[in-house]
């Protein structure tokens, strides 16, 4: 069958989207989902009629994507939102974040998992505070391809000079929020120029249009020469007369490949085994690669347990420490001071930290450094310096995402306080 | 092109599901699966299956019983757990109708499915579960579409969509206090397509009301529905014999079934792909407002 075929090898792409409500954000993945065809006729109508319930003249497809009644009451988006749809190429996820300044921590809580970040920018307004404030986010988040979408083409005569002056502006900003791998195109989002159908009014653009884009970036990895990553999760130990002697390490791999036979070392101990067997269920695999989750069984029997990291030994060894400097993202109103203790999740180990200093914060508007800071508050953007109670196994954020990223929990409230990406 | 050494969006999908299950079973001290019998708690609990081989299962499968349900969700759900070995728990709406923990709606749109929401909570505390790990998908409804993998209850099991805890990475966190529990949402990412690819990756069997098959129905409100013993038939309203399919199953008064002639996962694939309805617009529960989903969410619905 054509479709069981086709779809079973799509890849995944994860993608994120920061803008105010004006720049057509909503109407732009309402696009997206519109002519890839992943809006069904009930939804459709009942955008319609809520659309004609509050008296807009046109659908309003920013009703596609915001939920929550108070968000179609007050005609926010007060939240991360998940939207996916599918073409023949790939699966893609968007996570839709609001691009209001106090939303900070929604944009950071999108970015932190895509692999593209997608950045409106009004052809009439050219480049904004908040553009800055995007990059930057993306590009603190390691996200490696930004897609700089010039949106509203039609209101400036789909004028080349116009497009060329916010590409020219855009690449003059500063290198620290420049992304590895940019693209720009022109836009009209409302009328579908350059989203999924090529535009007519803009034949001086030769690039590609966003979903050819998005259909044809490489789905980005972590480099070939960062070594093998595989942070245990929990031990299986079956108790069963077919499986008496079983000892599984469950886990993900975050990085690098893992065979049967690779010398390996569990961190932070240091002991050094080899890999007896990698399965999934009752399938034996010979190599996995990021991203899969398997168990793994160790030729010796050691003491090895969750939060234990295991590495090879034929590329640099993460780094072990219990002072660890990063930024961080803070995401509650209660702030954050020299001298406060949170409880420190990375990867799957968790420990104790205190706050030894506050080192600068970002100004994520103008991104000048600010020094002699007391406290952080919800939204800021800082680099710190912690101590942690056991020692931390890490790499930097910009080498892995997994080793180098962490987050804050109160220990009164429970709730997540903070992100933070190790230096 | 270059041989491919990464993920399908299939596999990485399954990855991501196996990576929460696991981290469900290392951070709390008494998870459950809240079963339905339809294919996303099938999909979940063989992921389950495959997080922990060889070693079984370790959380029960909760299955909420509304005393509506289609026989073979039944026949299916008992054989599933005779052959994983897993642990079952039945939570039963009629007995919370009959010791006057809720009250039966009356009328032809009665349905038991809100109901549910209070045998769930009384079995969640009945049995001490910290963590109910559901099938719930972020694509099937607007309100989901917010939902965390790790989704914090208060004391009342209700959710604060205003509130919830920032989710980065793959960094759950599910510390809590007393009494307070987690609803856990391992396939927050597939859509439904997704889930029957799968099935037909995996080859999962299935329960055969799924498939194709004759049934008594009748028509409502542009809906068909099977004409059981539980439902009442409006003046107008009649009985015909069709071939249909259920593309979602919730129970017997809730789960609007589709006319369809697909007899293979192959073909159930083609007809999705096709289909131009979600599959919740059978869903008559959700069509009671605009919001009806948010609404039981936060009242603690699944």
């Amino acid at each position: 069958m054509e479709n069981t075929k086709g779809y079973l090898d799509m890849e995944l792409l994860r993608f994120t989207t920061a803008g105010n409500v004006d720049d057509g954000k909503s109407t732009l993945i309402g696009r997206l989902l519109y002519d890839s065809k992943s809006i069904f006729e009930d939804q459709m109508e009942a955008v319609e009629s809520a659309s004609r319930s509050r008296g807009n003249e046109e659908v309003n497809l920013a009703l596609l994507t915001d939920g929550l009644r108070s968000e179609r009451e007050q005609g926010i988006t007060i939240d991360v939102a998940y939207r996916y749809f599918a073409t023949p190429q790939r699966k893609f996820i968007i996570a839709d974040t609001p691009g209001h300044v106090q939303y900070t921590r929604n944009m950071v809580t999108g970015a932190s998992t895509a692999d593209l970040a997608l950045i409106l920018i009004d052809a009439r307004n050219g480049v904004q505070e908040q553009t800055i404030r995007h990059s930057f986010i993306a590009s603190l988040l390691g996200i490696s391809h930004v897609a700089v979408c010039i949106n509203k083409m039609d209101l400036v005569d789909y004028s080349q000079s116009v497009f060329e002056n916010i590409q020219r502006a855009y690449l003059d900003l500063s290198e620290e929020i420049r992304p590895k791998n940019i693209h720009f195109i022109p836009i009209s989002a409302k009328l579908g120029d350059n989203v999924v159908e090529k535009s007519t009014n803009m034949a001086w653009y030769t690039g590609s249009t966003l979903m050819e884009l998005l259909e044809t970036i490489p789905v980005p990895r972590s480099e070939d020469n960062v070594g093998m990553r595989f942070a245990v999760q929990y031990v299986i130990r079956p108790i069963s007369d077919t499986f008496h002697d079983f000892r599984g390490y469950a886990g993900m791999l975050a990085s690098g490949t893992m065979q049967k036979g690779k010398q390996i070392i569990v961190l932070p101990r240091g002991q050094r085994t080899s890999i007896s067997a990698i399965t999934l269920a009752d399938k034996e695999l010979e190599t996995v690669h990021e991203g899969e989750s398997v168990t793994v069984q160790l030729t010796d029997d050691i003491d090895v347990g969750r939060g234990d990291l295991l590495v090879d030994a034929d590329h640099e060894l993460p780094q072990i420490s219990q002072t660890v400097s990063m930024n961080v993202c803070w995401f509650n109103q209660n702030p954050l001071h020299v001298g406060n203790r949170y409880i420190i999740r990375h990867a799957t180990h968790e420990t104790q930290g205190i706050v030894k200093s506050i080192d600068n914060r970002i100004n994520i508007n103008t991104l000048q450094k600010e020094t002699q800071i007391e406290s952080l508050a919800m939204n800021d953007i800082a680099e710190i310096t912690i101590k942690t109670a056991t020692p931390l196994v890490f790499d930097s954020y910009k080498i892995n995402r997994t080793t180098g990223s962490l987050i804050f929990i109160d220990p009164q409230t429970f709730e997540t306080v903070g992100a933070g990406m190790i230096l | 092109m270059t041989t491919k050494t990464y993920l399908t969006h299939l596999r990485e999908l399954e990855a991501e599901s196996i990576y929460v299950l696991r981290e469900v079973a290392a951070q709390f001290d008494r998870p459950a699966i809240l079963f339905s019998g339809g294919k996303d708690s099938i999909v979940l609990t063989h992921l389950a299956y495959k997080a922990f081989y060889p070693a079984r299962i370790p959380f029960p499968l909760v299955h909420i019983d509304t005393g509506h349900n289609f026989p073979e969700t039944i026949e299916y759900r008992d054989a599933l757990v005779e052959r994983l070995g897993a642990k079952l728990i039945v939570g039963s709406v009629q007995e919370s109708i009959d010791t006057g923990r809720v009250r039966e709606e009356t009328g032809y749109n009665a349905s038991r499915n809100r109901l549910q929401t209070v045998t769930l909570l009384d079995t969640i505390e009945k049995h001490k579960f910290d963590a109910a790990i559901g099938g719930a998908r972020r694509d099937e409804e607007k309100a989901r579409a917010k939902e965390r993998f790790f989704s914090h209850r208060n004391e009342f099991g209700q959710w604060d969509p205003r509130n919830q805890r920032p989710e980065l990475w793959n960094l759950y966190n599910g510390h809590k206090n007393v009494g307070e529990h987690f609803r856990v949402f391992p396939i927050s990412n597939w859509t439904e397509m997704d889930v029957w690819q799968y099935i037909f990756l995996e080859q999962i069997p299935m329960p055969n009301i799924y498939f194709t098959h004759e049934r008594n129905v009748f028509l409502r409100d542009g809906q068909w529905f099977a004409a059981e013993e539980c439902m009442k038939l409006k003046p107008g309203e009649t009985v015909e014999r069709k071939q249909v399919r259920c593309r979602t199953i919730g129970d017997i008064s809730c789960t609007g079934l589709t006319l369809s002639q697909a007899s293979s996962l192959e073909e159930i694939i083609d007809e999705i792909a096709a289909t131009r309805v979600t599959e919740r617009g059978g869903r008559a529960d959700d069509k009671r407002s605009e919001t009806a989903m948010e609404d039981r969410k936060i009242a603690g619905y699944f």
